[in-house]
């Protein structure tokens, strides 16, 4: 009977068995790169909208407040997602006729809401408070990125973990002052490594890295 | 395939599953506005039914939610208006008036510029002599081309933003004179610039 095997499977056999912790470690790093890729986390990945609502526009080019359409992100968990009224205030008069509008003046027609797409959306297992953060002098962009640069939304964080923690362990490295909260145009380098701890003290902020701070 | 391997696939396969099972992301409860299959409009979020009145919400105080007395506009506000109130109220107002408004009330604000209908200006005499529950009226109720900012605005804020407009209607129609001694070299220094 003739060898079913080559004699270079010799070599083959040994190189598959010292390299399989190569092997195995490689498939690890593959499925954790692919776990932490814009496929899986959504990063820098614009939604698509019923309607191709733009923050650029409304923010950066109208200069609106986050709060004129978030109203409840300083007294509730959820920071609000705007009735279509909030749209026709101004839509009744401005673009009134423009066919990109259609499904918000249809939807105030129909008293049916619009149905946005979600773009942050946190495991349920999570609990997560706007309110606190943005009392505790944490800035929309620091989270959300600059929101006035994006014509469609996207998420800017993974909204994993390990990014939760980074600023929990921390949170000192981001506050901010109150008053900038809602800005789009601080930047981080705004404020000295001193005036952040002094706002850290005045702020109360101090490492929650418990687990039931957030999974309770 | 040997018993063992077959146990081996059973293992592997059960841990790449694993991955796959969402149950505790998405647990059987709504999150604020979400989609639901079990109301006929869709809606998880329920509107209320009609005359509803939720417990401290009774609103009896007509001067405070409606902004009258006697029936007729209040002519004073139903509580002290202090400096608090009244950063509050030119927070508020920024928020939300000044995008027609614009930042000094004299209507002229972007979206105005972009085609809204152009608001009168807060600083013209009927508007001056206007009482505070007439403001009140406007913004709980709407007017005109303006919609009610009863759900974004809450009444405390509302008192809180007249008062602003108030203080605004004073800053464009001041004389030196009853500018504080203090800041008017402040404020000389800053017209000759």
């Amino acid at each position: 009977m003739a060898q079913i095997f080559h004699p270079s499977f010799n070599t083959l056999s040994r190189v598959s068995i010292f390299g399989a912790v190569f092997f195995l470690g490689a498939a690890v790093w593959g499925w954790d790169r692919l776990l932490r890729s814009p496929y899986n986390t959504q990063v820098n990945v614009a939604r698509e909208q019923p309607v191709p609502f733009s923050h650029k526009h409304h923010v950066a080019g109208l200069g609106i407040d986050c709060r004129f359409c978030h109203t409840s992100v300083e007294e509730s968990a959820f920071a609000g997602i705007p009735p279509t009224k909030t749209c026709m205030g101004c839509h009744s008069l401005v673009w009134k006729d423009a066919p990109m509008l259609e499904k918000i003046r249809e939807s105030y027609r129909t008293d049916a809401p619009v149905e946005w797409v979600r773009v942050h959306d946190l495991p349920d297992f999570a609990y997560f408070d706007h309110s606190i953060h943005v009392s505790k002098g944490i800035g929309c962009t620091t989270c959300h990125g600059q929101v006035d640069e994006m014509p469609l939304t996207w998420r800017e964080n993974t909204l994993n973990m390990d990014w939760c923690l980074s600023c929990h362990r921390d949170p000192e490295v981001f506050v901010r002052d109150r008053a900038d909260v809602f800005s789009t145009e601080w930047r981080p380098d705004d404020v000295s490594a001193e005036e952040r701890a002094e706002l850290a003290e005045r702020y109360h902020l101090e490492s929650m890295t418990n687990c039931s701070v957030c999974h309770r | 395939m040997s018993a063992r391997n077959r146990l081996g696939a059973a293992l592997a396969g059960a841990l790449l599953l694993t991955a796959c099972r969402q149950d505790m992301h998405d647990q059987p409860r709504y999150e604020p506005l979400e989609a639901s299959a079990f109301f006929a409009d869709g809606r998880s979020s329920r509107p209320q039914v009609a005359g509803t009145v939720a417990r401290g919400e009774l609103r009896l105080d007509a001067h405070l939610y409606a902004g009258t007395v006697n029936g007729e506009p209040a002519t004073e506000f139903p509580f002290e208006i202090t400096m608090d109130v009244l950063e509050r109220g030119r927070e508020r107002y920024d928020i939300f008036c000044s995008a027609c408004h614009d930042y000094v009330g004299n209507g002229e604000g972007i979206v105005v510029r972009r085609g809204l209908k152009q608001p009168p200006s807060f600083h013209i005499e009927r508007l001056r002599d206007a009482p505070p529950g007439y403001f009140f009226d406007v913004i709980t109720r709407g007017f005109g081309a303006m919609y009610d900012l009863s759900d974004k605005v809450p009444v405390e804020d509302r008192w809180a933003i007249i008062a602003y407009v108030r203080a605004l209607q004073l800053s464009q129609n001041a004389t030196m004179v009853e500018v504080p001694a203090g800041m008017r070299a402040m404020l000389e220094s800053e017209a000759g610039q």
